[in-house]
This record gives C-alpha cells, structure tokens and sequence, in this order.
C-alpha cells in the first residue's frame, strides 16, 4: 500500500514528558517545578509515578523558579516547567540570577511558545523568548524541531552541569530530522544539502523551511537547510560557511526576527558579510490561529521561498 | 563553576590602618550559655570593626544594613550552624542563604570569622577581580549557597532547598535572612505561602527587621504591619526577639522548628548601624561611606560596647 498522505503531526509535549518519565525512573534527583502547569505541561504521568517529585508552586513563576534554584542546591536536577511567555516574562530576573548567573543546574521549559496559543493572543505569546533569553551568559538556549530531538535534548539537558532553557512547541509538527539522528549541543544540523542560498530555520517552522526549499528547488535554485536547534551558543562555524560558500541567509523562526536573526546575525556581520533576509513574527499578533498566524507574518513555504529569491535574484 | 583569580589589589584608602583579622572560630563546645555569649558578643563587635573598614577601604558599601544583621550571621555560623568549612560538600549540612545581599561585607567578615575565606582576602572587597563582589555570588565563594543582591531571591530559593532536604529525609536545616524592606517583594509572599502549604518545618525565616530602607522608614513607605501576623497568616510559627541579643538568637535558633510541621519565622528587632551612636536608626547610613574620623570614632565606641 502506497501513500501520499501528509505526514503524521506530533505535539513535542508528548516526546518531553516521556523522557522525563524515563529519566525519573533512572535518577532520583529528577524533579518537576510548576506553576499550576500540569496539564499544559503534559506532566500528568509524571505526576502518576512521581507524585512527590512534581512541587507545584502554584500561579507564581518567579517563586517557582527560585524553588527550582533552591532545588539544585539541595541536590535535585530541577525541570521547571510552564507556559513560556509567564516562565520568561514574569521570571526573568531569576531566570537571570538564579539559574544563568548562579551557574545552576537547572532546566526551564518553556511550553507552548511562539505564538502556538493563537486566538488567545499577544499576551500568550511567546515570540520574545528567543531575543531575551540567547543575551543571557551562561544559558543554553534549545528550540527542537521535532519528538526525537526533543527527546534527546530533554536527556541531553538532564546531565549537562548547567543552566539550560528548552522550548517545547504543542503545535504539530512532522518529523524533519533523518532516523539515527543525534542531537549535538551547538551544532546545526544540515537537512538538505545546496550551494545556491541557505535557510536557517529552528523549531516548529523546519518543516516550512524543507517545503520552501522544494519550492525553490523547482525554479531551478538549490537551498541549503540547516536546523538550528541550539540558539545559544550558536554554530558559528555553520553560519560562517553558508555565509561564503551561498550567496546568502534566510532564517526562519516562530518568534521575533532578533532571536534566531539576530544570533545569525551578529556572527554574519562579525566573520563573512552576506545578504540576509529575515523571516519570523515582526510585531504583537492579530487575532487568529497558530497557522494562520504563521501565513500572516510570512513563516510559510511561500513566504520564506520569496525571501530566498530576493537574495538569489540580487 | 569558575572561581576567580584572587588579586590582591592596592587599597583605595591609604589613611585607614588594616587591622589584623584573624579567624575567630566556633563557640567551643561544652562552653556555658554565659561563655557562649561572650564568645559571640567579641567576635560580632571584631566583625563590625572589620566591616566598617573594609567599607571605608572599598568606598562603597551597605554598613547601616550590615550592623543592623551583623549579630544574626555570627550567632549562625559561629554557634548555630550545622555548617563549617569542612563540611562545605556534605549533602546534609545545613544551609545559609543571605537574601539581603547588599550586606555582603558582613557576610565576608562573618565568612572569614568562621574559617570559611582567608581574614587577608577581606582587604581585596570591591576591588577588581576580587571574589568578594559587592554582593555574594555563589561561583566565587564555596561557602555562599544563593547568588543574592535583587531582592526577594533569597526566600525562594530557600524553600527549594527545604523542599530538597525534606524530600530526602535530611534533618539539615536551611536559614535565611532577608530585610525588612525587602518583604515588600512580592515574590517573598510567594514563597511563603508554599513554605507554609509544605509545611516546611526544616526551613527559619528571619527578617532583619530594622525598620529603615534605602530612602526612608520602612512604615513610611510601604508598612508592612502587622508583619506577626501576617506571618502567622501564611503558615509561619513566628517568634519574635531582640536581633542583637546573642543569647535571645541561639536560643531561638536552637528551638527551630519553633512549632512541629510548620517554618519558623523569626522577627529580629534591629537597629541599622547598631550600635555606633551616630549610626543607629539613622536612614542616612544606608550606604553612606564612613569619614577615616568617623571610622576612628566608631571603633572607639565599639570598644566600648
């Protein structure tokens, strides 16, 4: 039997609470934070099996992630968990002091970010984080593209001695990355091979970024794509290289152009000027759904194809 | 975790003499109540001479604020602390977190009283590269639980380390001191009411409670009675005592958990710049930089005290 069907979507909260079930089972010292977040955070069978493990703080993020400093200093490996734009926003400074300057070893999990809570609106909104928080010292900033790098990211992040924020989406994405795919911390993953233009995306928007490159690849213009899974650091190196080895960069993001953009950015004008097209959310959202949302701002195969023709065109 | 070279710089103030410091030492065991107390009431007046200095030297400082908790760090870490530097890795020592950061000399000076940092370290305060930043930082300092200086991060994190230790069946216990002042961060009222829902009883809350902040009093501003009673409200045994009081202070710290199944809160009554007489009480000296004339005068006084 043959099919053509549209891929299967998954929402990456699944592949994240079970490898910190996993995890749970294998060390003692693994701990959940929340803000009333259970639910949005998928923690439910964590909950289950750990009833002890999972401290809810409650509606209060800068306590929780404080509770979650603390939690390292009494020998935990701490999980704090909950919507994105109230962990960020409302935390920052203890995101700032008591996990990146403390040096703590700590994971902030920022569900559902970018603008996955559509209709709800800017307030919701998760489209700052990735600016924010890729200006912090000392934090690793992660954004999976897909369940098995979420996976390995959450595994990964449970053993690396130090702060850490991931951003795990709820909206549907495909799998993008390629089986026997290994999640490096720092390093990009080349998804599609070409020397004519590179789109670097991250996250939720892989899947667009392929498409676009198809897209592309019809008119006759072969695209490099690169997956960037770890905003900060960044890989420096891969950027340099598409820099000068294609006639220039789209990145592509569910969040404001300065995060990803702005990283690639910094290294492009710093190492290999090239022309540069930025695709991502450039301002607070209308009303509307997470997918209309992303055609709206542009964050569609069309939208980051047309940007990569400017650059080829040029 | 990185830990800086330790510079030993020039001092700024030539004009103020660096008094030896040397370590003090925990109160011997077996002591009486009577030589306790003394041992404690020597070592807090060599601390706040040490203080005012190394505030002088630095020219920046928080020394209202430091006398007024000065007492409190040394009845902990020279008498009621579970806590010393050879058990600096032992998971079930127990915790100290200074919330109120801007104290940060008394801290080093009660630091270096307890053996935990070199007395000759104290002169590079401030100073660049020093460890000893003007607010403590837990990367430069191994004895430092809490990076502390925004307030209202102290208590938080506090409670997640009671948390920890109540997880494990530890019968460690964590301190914490925050400021009066501070209590107005909305985030201390967070973590209390989960201390209270926890019913942490391995968890002292005290609040240094002088009743002046940077600008003005405390009840000027923002007035945080009834402070007890608020307290009570979210689950805190509470107790109230003199903060200079060393005998009042181990005591007290001896009797935590005040109550079974609840944190203890302890209300120190306090007195910013105690007990130099041109000091105390006086909302001028919250960082105010002493002269070499006042300095001079106020070791005077401490002798006398």
């Amino acid at each position: 039997m043959t099919t053509t069907a549209t891929p299967a979507l998954h929402d990456c909260r699944d592949a994240w609470v079970d490898a910190l079930v996993e995890l749970g089972r294998e060390d003692p010292r693994i701990v959940a934070v929340v803000n009333d977040s259970v639910g949005s955070s998928k923690l439910g069978p964590f909950q289950q099996e750990f009833p002890e493990r999972l401290i809810n703080v409650g509606i209060a993020e800068q306590d929780m992630v404080g509770v979650g400093a603390g939690l390292a200093n009494g020998g935990k490996i701490p999980f704090v968990s909950a919507a994105a734009c109230f962990l960020t926003a409302r935390a920052m400074e203890q995101i700032k002091v008591d996990a990146a300057y403390s040096e703590h070893h700590m994971v902030l999990v920022g569900q559902s970010p970018g603008m996955a809570y559509g209709e709800l609106g800017p307030t919701h909104h998760s489209i700052e984080d990735l600016a924010w928080l890729r200006t912090i010292p000392n934090l690793t900033v992660v954004v999976p593209s897909d369940p098995e790098e979420t996976r390995q990211a959450v595994r990964w992040a449970a053993q690396h001695d130090g702060p850490v924020f991931l951003r795990v989406s709820r909206m549907g994405v495909p799998d993008v990355n390629p089986a026997g795919y290994r999640f490096v911390p720092g390093k990009a993953v080349t998804l599609r091979e070409g020397g004519d233009v590179t789109l670097i995306a991250t996250g939720t928007v892989v899947s667009r970024t392929l498409a676009a490159a198809d897209a592309l690849a019809e008119q006759g213009i072969d695209a490099r794509v690169l997956s960037m899974p770890t905003i900060s650091p960044l890989d420096n190196d891969a950027v340099i290289a598409a820099a000068r080895e294609t006639a220039g960069i789209v990145t592509v993001e569910e969040a404001l152009t300065s995060g990803l953009g702005g990283a690639v950015a910094e290294v492009v004008v710093r190492h290999a000027p090239a022309p540069m097209r930025f695709v991502g959310v450039t301002g607070f959202a209308p009303t509307g759904d997470i997918g209309w949302l992303l055609d709206h701002f542009g964050i569609s195969p069309e939208g980051i194809a047309a940007a990569a023709t400017e650059i080829v065109s040029a | 975790m990185t830990v800086e070279e330790d510079l030993v710089p020039e001092v700024h103030a030539e004009d103020v003499p660096q008094e030896t410091f040397a370590v003090i030492g925990r109160v011997p065991a077996g002591a009486t109540r009577e030589e306790a107390i003394d041992h404690l009431r020597a070592a807090a007046r060599a601390v706040r001479g040490r203080d005012i200095q190394m505030v002088r030297a630095a020219g920046l400082g928080h020394i209202g604020g430091e006398f007024s908790v000065i007492d409190i760090l040394v009845t902990l870490y020279l008498d009621s602390l579970n806590m010393g530097p050879e058990l600096l890795g032992d998971p079930d020592r127990d915790r100290f977190i200074l919330s109120k950061g801007h104290a940060a000399a008394a801290l080093y000076t009660t630091l270096a009283a307890a053996g935990f940092i070199d007395p000759d370290d104290l002169s590079t305060f401030m100073q660049p590269l020093s460890k000893l930043n003007g607010h403590p930082a837990r990367t430069k300092i191994a004895a430092v639980e809490a990076s502390t200086g925004p307030l209202g991060h102290g208590l938080p994190i506090a409670v997640g380390t009671a948390i920890a230790g109540k997880l494990d069946g530890s019968g460690r216990r964590t301190f914490v001191v925050t400021g009066d002042g501070e209590m107005q961060e909305g985030s201390n009222w967070e973590a209390l009411m989960t201390a209270g829902n926890h019913g942490l009883a391995n968890l002292c809350v005290i609040v240094d409670r002088n009743r002046l902040q940077q600008g003005a009093r405390v009840e000027d501003t923002n007035d945080l009675e009834p402070l007890p009673d608020k307290l009570r409200a979210f689950g805190m045994e509470v107790v109230e005592l003199n903060g200079h009081d060393h005998g009042a202070l181990r005591d007290a710290f001896a009797n935590v958990p005040a109550a079974s199944g609840k944190p203890t809160a302890i209300v120190a009554h306090t007195m910013k710049g105690h007990p130099i007489s041109f000091m105390s009480d006086n909302v001028a000296w919250h960082h105010k930089v002493p002269s070499p004339e006042q300095v001079e005068a106020a070791l005077i006084e401490l002798e006398q005290s």
